[in-house]
């Protein structure tokens, strides 16, 4: 556990893990659901578990992006840049991502033209530098990325840059959820809602969750004391029998969203009829595509995509871990065949992903530990 | 990729009104404001940057404890790459935007 004095507010850290002591019936075992990675990565690098009783269990939901994407899209997206003259650019956190014949960084080393790009923009940038090829940007994120892919795919139609596509992997997170709550092995009483995809969705499109389904959703900070507040937050609506919409992370998150982005979104991109998720299979109206107008930098027209499906090696069981079903350490690879350095699922890859957060934090610990225990 | 980061801005392009120049711990990178169109920024104001958007206004408090929060996440330095990595400022050579 990190020393909570390290922390902002380590008074109010304390006083608000003690108000969830009060909070919880100790006869109630509470299950609530994290959607976001980044929430996932914060929960295990400060510890937080430690801050929280025994039977308030944090479940790691489907909000990282990176894992959630099955691996036939990569095989396909690397499969469309063997081509020659095309340079596959993609954010940092794909180029070590497994597709079925190796990752992008593995592709680079065997001679494909591989960059990591930072921004969309970017991408746009790289194919004004080199009209003679042709640049595809493998697009990856929920709400929080798709407006960047969208402004930038209407900057390349108005300027008429033709040597430029995108490979739309962008993602929703509300059917997400949906599916979860769909699933009958999945029992849960309230959500943690994510940060940065609310500032552009806002707040009302949680309101279903708590009306529908009548669960509690607190849209939370990344800050260890905003977590435990939104925590705080759902145990008082549980205790209230309530189940509402509430909005931990004001000072970020406006109740409407940003109108620009969601305008830019809708401009450019339609829902898919259906989506395949790594873990919750096919979840209809999930997932972004190009809008006719913009078909032309849509790589899946202007090309020939194989289709790739792909089902994850048997022995890995990233679809229970990120259903929550299972922990991380409970998947019969975890910390053997597969480790952050040698990652066989991309719940180990990304920073965000259950598994490569529980094996830096939570795992390193327990080793040590066991190390420690013996050596004594 | 999911980072959110702080910067204030410094000077809107005067050509461009959708690019600013932005200061994220003293590293100074272009960011594009279009997704900020219904609100725009002033110089002095403080932003969220996601990949190379900005994204939200916030204050210079939150933006603070923004920065503690990468700080205590231990993610400082990959927000500092990745602004570093905005524009592909060694652009044009094959290697500019692979580590």
């Amino acid at each position: 556990m990190k020393f909570v004095d390290e922390f902002r507010a380590p008074e109010l850290i304390t006083r608000t893990s003690e108000e969830i002591r009060r909070l919880v019936d100790p006869a109630r075992h509470y299950r609530f659901m994290e959607v976001c990675g980044g929430h996932t990565h914060a929960i295990y690098r400060f510890g937080l578990k430690d801050l929280l009783p025994d039977n308030v269990e944090l479940i790691h939901g489907p909000g990282c992006p990176v894992c959630v994407l099955p691996m036939g899209r990569i095989d396909d997206g690397l499969a469309l840049s063997q081509q020659d003259n095309v340079i596959f650019a993609a954010f940092g956190d794909m180029m070590r991502v497994p597709g079925t014949h190796g990752s992008p960084l593995e592709y680079k080393a065997r001679g494909m033209d591989v960059r990591i790009v930072y921004s969309p923009s970017d991408a746009l940038k790289l194919a004004r530098a080199n009209p003679d090829k042709h640049v595809m940007f493998f697009a990856i994120g929920f709400e929080t990325t798709a407006p960047s892919t969208a402004l930038t795919l209407m900057r390349a139609r108005a300027e008429g840059i033709r040597n430029f596509s995108v490979f739309c992997n962008h993602v929703t997170i509300i059917p997400a959820i949906r599916a979860i709550l769909d699933s009958p092995d999945m029992r849960l009483d309230a959500f943690i809602g994510p940060g940065h995809v609310s500032t552009v969705i806002g707040c009302r499109p949680y309101e279903w969750i708590a009306k529908e389904e009548r669960k509690p959703i607190v849209i939370s900070g990344f800050e260890p004391l905003d977590m435990l507040q939104s925590i705080v937050m759902l145990l008082r609506q549980l205790q209230t029998r309530e189940a509402k919409v509430e909005n931990q992370y004001k000072r970020v998150v406006p109740w409407e969203g940003n109108r620009a982005a969601l305008k830019a979104m809708a401009e450019v991109f339609q829902l898919r009829p259906y989506f395949e998720w790594r873990g919750l299979g096919f979840i209809s109206q999930s997932a972004l595509r190009i809008r006719d107008a913009y078909a032309e930098w849509d790589s899946e027209r202007r090309f020939d995509v194989p289709g790739v499906r792909v089902t994850d090696p048997k022995a890995a069981q990233c679809g229970e871990v990120l259903k929550g079903v299972l922990k991380p350490h409970q998947c019969k690879l975890f910390g053997r065949e597969c480790t952050p350095e040698h990652p066989i699922g991309a719940l180990m890859v990304s920073s965000e992903g259950s598994c490569a957060a529980y094996y830096n934090y939570e795992h390193r610990k327990t080793a040590a530990a066991t190390m420690l225990s013996q050596t004594a | 990729m999911c980072l959110a980061i702080p910067g204030k801005i410094i000077e809107i392009s005067p050509d461009n009104p959708d690019s600013a120049l932005v200061d994220v711990v003293s590293v100074r990178r272009r960011v594009d404001l279009g997704l900020l169109q219904d609100d725009r920024p002033k110089p002095g104001d403080w932003v969220l940057i996601h990949v190379g958007f900005a994204m939200s206004k916030i204050s210079e408090q939150d933006a603070n404890d923004q920065m503690q929060t990468l700080r205590m996440l231990g993610e400082t330095e990959a927000a500092l790459q990745e602004v570093k990595g905005y524009g592909l400022e060694e652009e044009n050579g094959s290697e500019a935007a692979s580590s």
